[in-house]
């Protein structure tokens, strides 16, 4: 690879980050099935039914449990078009290569042969193929969903009520605001370095470059973190963490989560 | 190797969630017990850091890329506790906010990535930096070995997660219900990829970043240098005298309560001595774990069982009559001679180390 494509695919890398991110916000906002759920909801019932996918054993179950995903997509207002671009396509060839060669080298009955009998598909092989990728599909739009219409402090605050130490939301919280700033820097950096290149670089030259860039990255790291933490002392930090949460349950988030649990516990029940 | 949700089987979810709780949780209680309100600005911007380090394209050798998983630096800086945290923290904003990685399987990464990878990173980074000056080559060469050993070992575990699914997790008719590969597909397959690539890349990168701090922010490196802040001959901090002290009491009791291993009925496994062989119940024990006849001794057992007579046969030295003491007097001849041979170690190298710098 070039090195200004190098360059170019890191900065790609990092501005898609940036545009998810967005991309996220701007559908937590809209009216929805989910958005209108009490963020607690959504945390506990799409867990519940990421979980319901990994223990079903019957792929009968697996794909109603997709297409309940679908269902939820549609009521909240997540394009399907969007889904199937940046989620199943991207599922279906990272999944589809690791379980291809399953379908040939699973034993068990053979169902097909194909040059001159070396090459074997056995029904066992299809049926656990199949089983991941429908798995992995499902299990990802459910997180996805989750993902886009939460922001991410309400996601934070659900994990807050469920008893998680202080610290390690206050963590959770801070790395997030900061990744986004240092996505910034280190996309600044390798503009500013695309826009002086004149001509290729060798690999270990490119090497060198890329290993110096994360020094330079990480000095400004350990500096906002000594920034941070100063910035934390003088707002009266001693080490104490206390974070704000306002949720308040509706019925209606009693019945959402009843619904969730229920359509869990009998999907994993059906596909035991 | 950031293993999406359906690839495990929940309790292989479950256990692993339950390793991870545990090297958590003793991270955040070292941590506690340093100064968290300084630690947890560190560690999130370090986590941040390892989160940007992880999309830097890294050209290698054979004309392709990888990217490091930055968990080297993060333990060379931080140490082990601060890494797996860091690490940890990175790979759940992956999973919660970037759906990288799955969420029944968060515990399974953060397992293999942050805190098998921060522990091997770290072991193997202060081994080979040992005694070196914070500026020393050997440095670069120990934070590359690191990484490519802490990216490898992660790998290798995943590999052998990934390769118990088929043999425990099947239908009736044998079709596989997770991972569908068993070891001998499923470790090539992992290590293959991180022996030549992703271990390549974490090796460079740490490497790479260890050298500039060596020029630029020494300080960075000297938390887990092994080298105390004022020279070799500073006097020990009062943590580490207090530490050694609670060394020293558990030493102390685990050698008081070795008596306890004379209430322990029948021979611990494949421990039988020649004479044992001809004891109905020791024939019994070996014939149900082993495959050969127990009624017979093993010719190899038989020849090379003469072949050294410890000074202290089943811990009971011939001149002891108690049982018990014959147990305490081992256990503190034992320890008293890996003490001894220890220290002995320490001193011969010490004498080196001097020759080498003064003569």
């Amino acid at each position: 690879m070039k090195s200004g494509g190098l360059i170019a695919s890191t900065i790609f890398g990092f501005t898609r980050a940036l545009s998810h991110a967005l991309m996220s916000e701007e559908i937590a906002r809209r009216r929805g099935l989910l958005q209108a759920l009490d963020p607690r909801v959504r945390v506990i019932g799409l867990f519940a039914l990421v979980l319901a996918v990994t223990l079903s054993r019957r792929i009968t179950v697996v794909f109603a449990l997709f297409l309940v995903a679908v269902m939820i997509a549609v009521f909240s207002g997540v394009s399907i078009r969007l889904l199937a671009q940046r989620v199943w396509l991207v599922a279906l060839v990272f999944t589809g290569v690791i379980a291809l060669p399953a379908i040939f080298i699973t034993p068990g009955n053979v169902v097909a042969t194909f040059a001159g009998g070396s090459l074997r598909i056995t029904a066992q092989g299809v049926a656990t193929a199949v089983l991941l990728i429908a798995r992995v599909e499902t299990a990802v739009t459910f997180t996805t969903l989750l993902i886009l219409c939460t922001p991410w402090t309400h996601v934070l605050k659900a994990l807050r009520s469920f008893r998680l130490p202080q610290e390690v939301i206050a963590m959770l919280a801070m790395t997030h605001r900061y990744v986004f700033l240092l996505v910034e820097t280190a996309n600044q950096m390798h503009e500013s370095r695309q826009s002086r290149m004149v001509g290729r670089l060798l690999a270990a030259e490119r090497r060198r470059m890329t290993a110096r860039t994360a020094g330079v990255l990480l000095s400004k790291s350990m500096e906002l973190s000594n920034d941070v933490y100063l910035a934390m002392r003088s707002r009266g930090f001693q080490g104490d963490i206390r974070i704000l949460s306002d949720f308040h349950m509706k019925s209606s988030d009693y019945a959402g989560l009843l619904l969730f649990l229920c359509a869990g516990g009998f999907a994993a029940w059906m596909g035991r | 190797m950031h293993i999406p949700d359906g690839y495990l089987s929940p309790s292989t979810c479950a256990t692993l969630y339950a390793g991870a709780i545990a090297g958590w949780y003793a991270a955040l209680q070292r941590l506690k017990r340093a100064l968290l309100s300084r630690m947890v600005p560190l560690i999130s911007v370090f986590a941040a850091f390892a989160f940007v380090v992880m999309m830097f394209n890294l050209p290698l050798p054979g004309g392709t890329t990888g990217h490091a998983v930055g968990v080297t630096i993060a333990a060379i800086v931080l140490g082990p506790s601060g890494a797996i945290l860091a690490i940890s923290i990175a790979l759940a904003i992956q999973a919660l906010f970037f759906g990288d990685g799955g969420i029944t399987t968060l515990g399974a990464n953060c397992f293999n990535m942050a805190i098998v990878g921060s522990l091997v990173a770290y072991g193997s980074y202060r081994l080979i930096a040992a005694g070196s000056s914070i500026a020393s080559k050997r440095r670069i060469v120990a934070a590359a070995v690191a990484g490519y050993l802490a990216v490898n070992a992660a790998a290798f575990v995943a590999a052998i997660e990934f390769g118990i699914q088929p043999a425990l997790f099947h239908d009736a008719s044998g079709t596989p219900l997770y991972a569908p590969y068993p070891f001998r597909v499923a470790l090539p397959a992992m290590m293959i990829g991180h022996l030549t690539l992703a271990g390549l890349a974490e090796a460079v990168i740490s490497a790479g970043l260890v050298a500039y701090l060596q020029v630029s922010d020494p300080a960075l490196l000297q938390g887990t240098s092994g080298i105390a802040i004022g020279g070799a001959g500073a006097p020990a901090s009062g943590r580490a005298v207090t530490s050694q002290r609670r060394l020293w009491l558990a030493v102390g009791l685990l050698m008081l309560l070795t008596p306890l291993g004379i209430l322990a009925a029948g021979k611990a496994w494949s421990e039988w001595s020649p004479a044992e062989f001809a004891v109905a119940g020791s024939q019994a024990q070996a014939a149900a774990a082993a495959t050969m006849p127990a009624a017979t001794i093993p010719t190899g057992l038989q020849r090379l069982a003469n072949l050294w007579t410890a000074p202290f046969p089943a811990y009971a030295p011939t001149f002891v009559k108690s049982t018990a003491f014959g147990y305490l007097l081992s256990a503190m001849f034992g320890v008293g001679f890996l003490l001894s041979s220890s220290l002995l170690v320490q001193r011969y190298l010490e004498r080196r180390r001097t020759t080498r710098y003064w003569g």
